[in-house]
């Protein structure tokens, strides 16, 4: 198996705390790798990180053989990797169509002059735009009117124009941060068809998600991050009985041996660290 | 010697006017990460109050001392002028408190502008003399000349700093400033009044800004209603060079900035004086954009 | 409603090779065995969302035509000196407002210092001609070089940094430039330049020819902006005011975006510059005062940021009020500064907002599709 993106001995730092410390880990060509890990393991963080929109403080990534780490985020994009992102980052006040075609921007062959005097090949990089937008959200099965502002879309709808922004980009590797989010049993299952057909086209796709159920499900491979390392990779059936998965999960190897009131302290640690997580990133956004 | 001498004393004292000012835009943005433009205009407000009272109350004030009169002026000047930051935050900002950026700076030119053209259509667009002005003599230290007025008025802002330099940092609702500006969301959560907050952060800095105002009129001896355009210009200037959303910093970056200008005016002439603080802004930017004092942020690119 | 299994879009197979993309080939051919059910795309737009009547007649292209049909034909009905120097000044601020808003309508940074585009324009032009005795007209990639070395001057550090520092960077080079301006012996220090010549006798009055050439290059600026706002790049400006993490996440590199933004607002603002400095004939620092970027983006705002059509009806309004409201002028100020509050907490999107839509052609084509791109 070819690696398409390989992580090595990852870190990234928010002053003392270490959201993510040494992780390394390997996607291969076309596979389904999901990220599992308790709430502030570092999964997004490690997504930042791959996407430029962290600078790893070491460790180094490369994707298809060049080092890709710390570059710009538009650069990553460009090289082959998209990305969605936890709470949906679409452009709420354009049209469906409009957003896809977001993705499609670096494919298209038009300056600033063509757009003015509407050259031939302005009109037909724009028909071509407009007819590949429609096939993505085609793709993903949006089935909302797509000339309206994507704002006015169901919740539902809006997490599939973000896919089809992202597959618009035609990457060799598409990172999924939570996509599962909120999504009801019956999306959750169109989820499911998505991932596998987008798998078909032969991107890799890797995956951080909770619902253990789609996890296992369509992953060939699973790995498990906890305080920011790697504690666990292989295929679904060996992480479901991973001891050491069972522990960053549980708390414990064996949860009925700790006392409860260890095991709430640990609990409580655990939200602290969420929680700082959180600010921090908020902080981060305030600082840019 | 004496020269240079000069300069700094110069500089020291425009520093502390910038300072005042600089502090309230430094605040409030520390805390909503907003930047008000019409702090500047508070500013001439403050200048205006005084003016009314003390042309008001220039009966009852006939004769007496010229700087108590002023300080108790400034006072109610400041009250003024914090009550008036209150309601603009109130009616202008809170509303986009959700909004986007590009809304509220919107919004903030438009209290600037609103604000400047409500006093020149109360008061008339000239220049108007100030009832009260300092003169007085002068102490001559090591060769260069520093007046009596300057002394009293560094002396109130240094006094004025400090109060605001203690209440941030050991009282109770200086400790929930430093929360919000930390994390507004965590400070709701945790059942701190924001709103009230951040009311209160209007308040003080605004009144900073006014009492600079009644100051400005006193010494220079003439206000107009866009005296605090230039002001404002500055004291961001100085709040950037500091690290913006640091008290400290603010005043800090308000020194550098006067001597800055002190020096480069003597270099240059002073026509150039605003040319060379606003050059020097933008290659602050440039270098080193967290200020003197201002946390690294994490890189993030 | 079309059967989505079916290969539906024979414009795809029409498309030049370079410009088609083997993935998209690939979804097609796996399209039929594993693609879910979609709808058209031609549900109707929810109610509500839709343009207001205003917004409708104004970004009517019968409402363009008039409007300039009636900018070209005005001095055959009244060549009143008065009526040809405030309609050149109206047409003259359309175009600072419509370069403007390429800055503040459609990539969201706030520039308060625009006037300094102007100034730079004007000056640049006015010295030329003048002290050097340039034809106005070559004075032009001049002032676009000029121009654009303020542009970058200015955004190179700040574009960087958190829109804020954009706004009040700005504001602060407005004024550096008319200090500049005002110091200098080259530019007349206060006095400023005098005796700007026109762009040439062509046979009419010197003020018609002025008006007509103003008309046709504002008519022209006002094109190429709503244009230069549908293609490739101005897509990436409405990307980036919306969300410049997600833009980043498509490859779109913010920082070029911006700053392409930032250039092409100076350019308009220096060009519209000459065009100022030819119709005043001369030219001080004063005109170029914070005011005048103040009025520039109230029009942006109140008329619509991002539409183009709002925008020149909210320059035309802006510029044409104090005509009729002589006197009047602080508290016009007044008014102004309270109406960008109230209209941003109760309409952000302006008075003729841009509503953000999509061509006829851009909707589902049918299996067969008319060819629509004919011209």
């Amino acid at each position: 198996m070819n690696a398409v993106l390989e992580c090595r001995d990852l870190a990234v730092a928010f002053g003392g705390v270490r959201a993510v410390d040494g992780l390394s880990f390997d996607v291969h060509e076309g596979e389904v790798l999901s990220v599992i890990g308790p709430n502030g393991a570092g999964k997004t963080s490690a997504f930042n990180c791959i996407t430029g929109f962290y600078k790893p403080t070491s460790g180094s990534v490369s994707f298809r053989g060049a080092d890709i780490t710390g570059g710009r985020p538009a650069n990553i994009a460009a090289a082959g990797i998209a990305r969605t992102f936890q709470n949906l980052r679409l452009f709420g006040d354009l049209t469906v169509l409009d957003n896809v075609r977001a993705g499609m921007h670096v494919r298209l062959r038009q300056n600033a002059f063509d757009a003015i005097l509407r050259t031939p090949r302005y009109r037909r990089s724009e028909q071509v735009a407009t007819d590949e937008s429609h096939r993505w959200l085609d793709f993903v099965g949006v089935r909302s009117d797509r000339t309206t502002q994507v704002r006015n879309l169901p919740y539902g709808e809006q997490r599939r124009v973000e896919i089809a922004r992202a597959l618009a980009r035609e990457p060799q590797m598409l990172l999924l941060d939570e996509p599962a989010a909120g999504l009801n049993h019956g999306e959750k299952e169109e989820l499911l068809a998505l991932l596998r057909r987008i798998s078909d086209l032969g991107t890799a796709v890797v995956l951080i998600e909770h619902d253990m159920g789609l996890v296992m499900e369509v992953s060939q491979r699973i790995v498990v991050i906890s305080y920011g390392k790697a504690i666990a990779e292989g295929t679904p059936a060996q992480i479901r009985t991973d001891p050491a998965v069972i522990e960053a999960y549980l708390g414990a190897e064996d949860a009925e041996a700790r006392s409860e009131a260890e095991q709430i302290a640990a609990e409580q640690a655990e939200e602290l660290r969420a929680h700082e997580n959180r600010a921090r990133s908020s902080a981060q956004e305030e600082g840019r | 010697m004496d020269y240079v001498l000069q300069l700094i004393l110069n500089g020291l004292f425009v520093g502390t006017f910038y300072a005042l000012v600089a502090l309230g835009y430094s605040m409030v943005y520390g805390i909503i990460k907003l930047l008000n433009f019409a702090h500047g205009d508070i500013y001439m407000l403050g200048g205006f109050v005084g003016f009314t009272l003390l042309t008001v109350g220039s009966g009852a004030l006939a004769g007496g001392g010229g700087i108590i009169a002023l300080v108790v002026v400034m006072a109610l000047a400041m009250v003024a002028t914090g009550l008036v930051g209150l309601v603009l935050e109130r009616v202008a900002y809170r509303p986009l408190r959700s909004a986007p950026r590009l809304s509220v700076l919107i919004t903030a030119v438009g209290a600037s502008f609103a604000l400047e053209y409500g006093v020149a259509v109360g008061y008339g667009p000239n220049p108007r003399a100030y009832p009260v002005t300092v003169g007085g003599g002068a102490v001559h230290l090591l060769g260069a000349r520093i007046t009596y007025a300057q002394l009293v008025m560094m002396a109130i802002a240094v006094i004025l700093m400090f109060g605001l330099d203690t209440l941030v940092r050991r009282t109770r609702s200086g400790r929930a400033m430093r929360a919000i500006s930390q994390d507004p969301r965590a400070c709701l959560l945790m059942g701190v009044n924001v709103d009230q907050v951040i009311s209160r952060t209007f308040f003080i800095g605004s009144a900073l800004a006014g009492a600079a105002g009644v100051m400005a009129g006193a010494y220079y001896g003439k206000i107009d209603f866009l005296m605090g355009f230039i002001i404002g210009l500055k004291a961001f200037t100085a709040a950037v060079i500091g690290g913006i959303g640091n008290i400290r910093g603010a005043v800090l970056g308000a020194i550098v900035l006067g001597l800055l200008e002190s020096f480069g005016t003597a270099w240059l002439g002073s026509q150039w004086r605003d040319v060379f603080a606003f050059a020097f802004l933008i290659l602050f930017l440039t270098v080193r954009p967290t200020g003197l004092l201002g946390e690294r942020v994490t890189e993030r690119v | 409603m079309t059967d989505p299994s079916l290969p539906r879009d024979p414009a795809g197979t029409q498309l030049p090779p370079e410009e088609s993309s083997a993935y998209v080939r690939a979804v097609e051919t796996k399209q039929p065995a594993n693609v879910a059910p979609a709808g058209t795309g031609l549900t109707p737009a929810a109610k509500g969302h839709g343009p207001t009547s205003a917004s409708r007649v104004v970004s009517s292209p019968w409402f363009a035509v008039a409007i300039v049909v009636l900018a070209i034909a005005l001095p055959f009905i009244d060549s009143g000196a008065y009526t040809l120097r405030i309609a050149t000044d109206a047409l003259i601020f359309v175009m600072l407002a419509v370069g403007l808003n390429v800055v503040v309508g459609y990539c969201g940074l706030l520039d308060l210092g625009y006037a300094a585009f102007f100034a730079i324009g004007a000056y640049t032009a006015g010295l030329l001609s003048t002290t050097f005795g340039w034809p106005i007209i070559a004075t032009i990639p001049a002032v676009v070089v000029m121009a654009v070395v303020g542009g970058l001057v200015i955004g190179a550090p700040t574009l960087r940094l958190r829109s804020d520092y954009l706004a009040i960077v700005t504001l602060g080079f407005g004024e550096i430039i008319r200090i500049t301006a005002n110091n200098l012996d080259i530019t007349g220090g206060p006095n400023g330049l005098f005796g700007i010549p026109d762009f040439g006798d062509f046979g009419y009055r010197s003020d018609v020819t002025i008006y007509w050439f103003t008309a046709v290059v504002v008519s022209l600026a006002v094109i190429a902006s709503s244009r230069l706002g549908r293609g490739r790049l101005g897509r990436a400006w409405r990307f980036v005011r919306e969300d410049e993490d997600a833009a980043e996440a498509m490859g779109i590199h913010t920082y070029k975006v911006k700053f392409a933004a930032y250039v092409t607002g100076a350019i308009f603002g220096g060009l519209a510059g000459v065009l100022f400095a030819v119709h005043q004939t001369a030219i001080s620092p004063p005109s170029f005062n914070f005011l005048w970027s103040a009025l520039i983006l109230m029009a942006v705002v109140l008329g619509g940021m991002g539409s183009t059509p709002g925008v020149v009806v909210g320059a035309l309004v802006i510029s044409l009020l104090p005509e009729l409201l002589r006197g009047a002028e602080n508290w016009r100020y007044l008014v102004f500064g309270v109406l960008l509050i109230v209209v941003m907490i109760f309409r952000p999107q302006g008075i003729w907002p841009h509503t953000p839509s999509e061509p006829a052609s851009a909707a589902r084509r049918e299996p067969d599709p008319q060819p629509e791109v004919t011209a």
